[in-house]
Order: structure tokens, then C-alpha cells, then sequence
């Protein structure tokens, strides 16, 4: 049996063959933290009294969850971040009016790069194994050691590889083939593991879809998601980036799972967990009072084009309220160039600067008791986005676009057929 | 050696359960401790006793990375936490901190809310007072024993940054 990538990326910075099991301790590419997870571990850092950080160049600060700060806490939160990174002359830290959503972000600015090894305290943090990097989300006092030390303790994972095979449905997208995945194999279905996609369908995906897919590998319990990077990867890097990349093949045999995405309609996960999936056309009639489009999952150029498909020329329901959240500066700056932005407002959507905000019940759309929300966000769990009896459901963003139009969950071609 | 009162919960609990995002706006222990479970049960924290342990069934502490989740249960006087199987994040996480956490298929299915567990860490082994019966845990690998016998992350890096100065 050959080696996956991440066992490969994991030989590579240890400077050995190093199998699944084994247990290591590595230096790290870039390690990374949020105005959440952050402030605990700088806390634990000035503990150690080091005095520096292991290299102003690999540690990422970026206030991205309840920033622009919601209120008095929040602001002494992200004013922890900003103090450190001055005082550690952080190169890598991200301002409001310059700041995004972090692992729609970091790729973007060209931090990540394929065969790094990097970790971050999110649990989203897997999502730049798109681009072939292996990366992981850790705690607050992981990090705090990294920050120190350049270094980090892994249990090497073993790898299970899923394939895809046929040709894409319209309106399916990366969110609906990972969605159907964590479906098939439940929250824990990858537990530990490290989830490789590869495939036809993955060859032809472009890089916000495979984004997407790496990003709800935490969803099954994976430690990391990964693609082989190929010329899409490549061509996305070299536009943002002259600094060197390694790329892994993988040399897997077996198959975990092998899908034929000619069957896979696009996916609704149901509360309240990301795993309760069905096919849209089994949904039923599911009234729905909020939208939201954007997160570190779907908020990317490629996502607010598909629901500007939707939206263009059509309005919002008037019971439902539709949140657009472009996950970075440059995607805002793009969709406003595209003329989204107009597409949106002319549909009676908000536009909101970039925040993770609602995904995780943060702010800037909280639900009320019994409210129910669709969205292109990551997690459903009870209570995520507010109130403990509202309710979350999953979906891509034509999907969620089509939702806010008609007021119930719907299929893009219901709009689109009333045109 | 741990002796306590059973709170026993199912599948899949969440770190949004655990601790809700609102309140991650503060690290201040003893503020997580007040808001812990309260996506399942509000009244929580007022019913655990100092020494009490969670048992749970499979993927305890999946969901979001926050270190705030094993930080607010061991603050609130949670002594260990038993489960069929663990969310990785939250399993590195206990053990960075020092929250005793254990994995028990056994144990975690025919514990009821309000057993009496004993539970021997070093011997690794868990007794159920009610069924008179012992249950093996999974042994944790030497590398994390090292990190559990120096009391967290922190403990065993400090004395690694002090090794290195020298």
C-alpha cells in the first residue's frame, strides 16, 4: 500500500519516512490565530517568557470572528491580537478594512502553499489542504507552543480516499459534494483520519469548490482534508506568490469510497447536524426566515456569482432577510467590480463587510427562538446561529440564493423557471 | 484515582453546546465555567458537584477548535471525562490542559446519570459502583503520557525552552 500526501508532507518536514501512527514532533510552515482562539494563547505564550516569536514571518493574527468588534469584550479581544503583533512585529496580521475571513484570506494573500505544514487555532483551519498543504486545527495552547517554539506534536493520520467519478448535475457544487459525503459517513466518519479527495470530478473543480470541500472535512471528524495539487492549484498560487512549494502525489491504492456524482442532486443538511443530508428534491416545503450567504466555507468570488445567477433581477421575499458576506477585502473589491454587489442590493439583500459573524451565533444575524435559517456556512449544530430552538439548515449558495427568493428551500431552477 | 457523580450525556456533543460562541468574548475561566452545557442544559453548572464526571457517548467535542470548551468543564470542578470515543481537536486539547479525559466503549454505554464511577488513571481502569463492574480504558501512547505526567503542553515546553537555554 503507497503513501498518501499527507504522509509525504509529514516525511518531508520531519526529514524521514514517517508512516500513519507515529507519533512526531515537527517544525510548522505558518501557524495561525483568531480574535477568539488567539487571546487565550497569548496568554499561555507570555507564560513562557521567551520574549520573541519563533519567526515573525509564520505567525498569522487574524481578527475575523467577532470583528469588525460587535462590542466592548470583543474589542479587548481583538485589541489583544493587535498589541502582540506590534509588539512581536507580526508580518501576517490582518486590520479591519484589510482583513477577511482567515482560510478564505490566507490562501488568497498567498500564505498557503502546497506541501506546507500548517496549523491554526480553528477547527476550519483544514481548509488549505485544497491546495495541497496538509493543515490542521488545534487549541489555543498548541498554538501558544508553536508561537514559542516553531514546533508542534502530531499523531501521524492515516489516510482514507474518496473518488468521484461522472460528470457534475447543474447547480451541484463542492458544498454538495462534501455535504453528500459527511452524509454517507457521518460526524465521526473520518475521525482522526485524513480525507484525500481525488477523482474526475475533483480534476475539473475549481479551486473555490475544492476550498469548500477541504473546509467540511472537520465535519467528519477528519483531521485534515487534501487535494493533489494539479494546474489549477498551480495556476492559483503563482498569481499570488513567487516563494518556492513542494507538491506530493499520493501513491494510494485503496478506496474509501467512490462516487457517481451524475447521481448527486445538490444537498440540504438538516438541523442539527451537518451529516442529517438529503437530496433536495426529498426536502418537502421548509419555510425559511434568514439567509446567509458567505463564511470561510462559501463566501469566495466564484460563490456570490452563482447566487447573482439567482438573485439578478429578482427580489428577496418579504419575510425572509438575505445576509451576503463577500469572506475577504479583495472578494468585495471584485464583486463590486462584477457589479454583484448591485445584483444584491437591487434584490433587496444586505451586503456586509467581511465576518464570520452569524456562522458561529457571533453577530450581524443572530436568530430568535423557533427561527429557521438556511446557509451556505459549515455547521448546523443546536443553537449555532442563535436561539437554542432555532434552526440551522446547509446548503450551496445558488441553493440558499433560490431559498431567499421563494421564501422556503428551493432548487435554483424553481427561480430561474419563473423568469 | 477519581471518585464522583455521573453526568451522562449522548452523541455527538458539540463544543457550541458545550460552550456557545457568544460567550467566547472572554478568557476568563471562571466566566466559561458559568455558561458550560448550556446549548444542552442551562441549569448545568448548577448541578455539578466538584469531583462529578462526564460520561458521553461517541465524538465528544466535536465542532470548533476552541480551547474554551475543556477549559470551562475543567473549571467548573469536572474531575475526568469519559466517552466512547472523542473529537481529535478536543482530545489534544483535554490533554494540553490537563483535563483527565478517557476513552471507554464499556464504560461510556452502561453508565447511567447518577452512577458512582471510580476511576484509576494509572491502572487505567473505571469501576461502575452500581454494576459492580471494571472497565479497561484505551491506554494513552508514551508521547502523551509524557505530556500528561509533565501537567499540560505548557509544563513540557517550558521545561523544553529551559533544556535548550542551557
Amino acid at each position: 500500500m503507497g503513501k498518501g500526501i499527507a504522509e509525504k508532507i509529514f516525511s518531508h518536514h520531519v526529514g524521514r519516512e514517517v508512516k500513519a501512527g507515529e507519533f512526531v514532533e515537527t517544525r510548522v510552515s505558518l501557524c495561525l490565530g483568531n480574535d477568539i482562539t488567539a487571546p487565550l494563547a497569548i496568554e499561555e505564550f507570555e507564560r513562557l517568557r521567551v520574549g520573541r516569536v519563533f519567526d515573525e514571518e509564520r505567525v498569522v493574527l487574524v481578527p475575523s470572528h467577532f470583528a469588525p468588534a460587535k462590542d466592548i469584550k470583543s474589542s479587548e479581544q481583538c485589541k489583544i491580537l493587535r498589541e502582540f503583533a506590534k509588539r512581536y512585529r507580526l508580518r501576517y496580521y490582518f486590520e479591519v478594512g484589510r482583513m477577511g475571513i482567515e482560510h478564505a484570506l490566507l490562501p488568497e494573500m498567498g500564505l498557503v502553499l502546497p506541501g506546507d505544514l500548517i496549523i491554526g487555532a480553528d477547527s476550519h483551519t483544514c481548509t488549505y489542504g485544497a491546495l495541497g498543504a496538509f493543515s490542521t486545527g488545534v487549541g489555543s495552547t498548541d498554538l501558544a507552543a508553536v508561537m514559542a517554539t516553531g514546533r508542534c506534536w502530531f499523531k501521524v493520520p492515516e489516510t482514507i480516499r474518496f473518488v468521484y467519478n461522472g460528470k457534475l448535475r447543474p447547480w451541484v457544487s463542492g458544498k454538495d459534494l462534501i455535504l453528500h459525503t459527511i452524509g454517507d459517513i457521518g460526524v465521526d466518519g473520518a475521525l482522526y483520519k485524513v480525507m484525500e479527495f481525488s477523482g474526475e470530478v475533483i480534476s475539473r473543480l475549481g479551486m473555490a469548490s475544492r476550498f469548500t470541500i477541504c473546509n467540511m472535512a472537520i465535519e467528519a471528524g477528519a483531521k485534515a482534508g487534501i487535494i493533489e495539487p494539479d494546474d489549477v492549484t498551480i495556476r492559483y498560487i503563482k498569481k499570488r506568490t513567487n516563494r518556492p512549494y513542494m507538491v506530493f502525489k499520493s501513491d494510494l491504492d485503496d478506496i474509501y469510497r467512490e462516487y457517481d456524482c451524475s447521481e448527486i442532486e445538490p444537498q440540504v443538511a438538516f438541523p442539527h447536524l451537518p451529516s442529517n443530508t438529503k437530496p433536495i428534491s426529498e426536502i418537502g416545503d421548509i419555510k425559511i426566515d434568514q439567509a446567509v450567504i458567505g463564511s470561510c466555507t462559501n463566501g469566495r468570488i466564484e460563490d456570490l456569482r452563482e447566487a447573482s445567477k439567482i438573485l439578478k433581477g429578482n427580489k428577496v421575499h418579504s419575510e425572509v432577510r438575505l445576509i451576503i458576506i463577500p469572506a475577504t477585502q479583495g472578494v468585495f473589491k471584485q464583486a463590486l467590480d462584477e457589479g454583484l454587489i448591485d445584483i444584491f442590493i437591487e434584490a433587496e439583500a444586505v451586503v456586509s463587510t467581511p465576518t464570520c459573524g452569524p456562522c458561529l451565533g457571533g453577530y450581524m444575524g443572530i436568530l430568535a427562538k423557533g427561527e429557521r435559517c438556511i446557509s451556505t456556512t459549515n455547521r448546523n449544530f443546536q443553537g449555532r446561529m442563535g436561539d437554542k430552538d432555532s434552526e440551522v439548515y446547509l446548503a450551496n449558495p445558488s441553493v440558499v440564493a433560490a431559498s431567499a427568493v421563494l421564501g422556503r428551500i428551493a432548487h435554483p431552477e424553481e427561480v430561474l423557471k419563473n423568469v | 484515582m477519581f471518585k464522583g457523580r455521573v453526568l451522562k450525556f449522548g452523541d455527538n456533543v458539540n463544543t457550541d453546546e458545550i460552550i456557545p460562541a457568544i460567550y467566547l468574548d472572554t478568557i476568563s475561566p471562571s466566566d466559561l465555567a458559568k455558561h458550560c452545557m448550556e446549548g444542552i442544559d442551562p441549569e448545568f453548572p448548577k448541578k455539578v458537584k466538584k469531583g462529578d464526571i462526564i460520561v458521553a457517548m461517541k465524538n465528544f467535542g466535536c465542532g470548533s477548535s476552541r480551547e474554551h470548551a475543556p477549559l470551562a468543564i475543567k473549571t467548573l470542578g469536572i474531575s475526568c471525562v469519559v466517552a466512547c470515543s472523542f473529537a481529535r481537536i478536543f482530545y489534544r486539547n483535554a490533554i494540553n490542559i490537563g483535563l483527565p479525559i478517557l476513552e471507554s466503549p464499556g464504560a461510556a454505554e452502561e453508565t447511567k446519570e447518577g452512577d458512582w464511577l471510580e476511576i484509576d488513571i494509572e491502572k487505567g481502569t473505571i469501576r461502575n459502583a452500581r454494576l459492580d463492574r471494571i472497565y479497561n480504558t484505551i491506554p494513552f501512547p508514551t508521547f502523551m503520557q509524557k505530556i500528561i505526567d509533565a501537567g499540560g503542553l505548557m509544563e513540557y515546553v517550558k521545561e523544553k525552552v529551559r533544556r535548550e537555554d542551557v
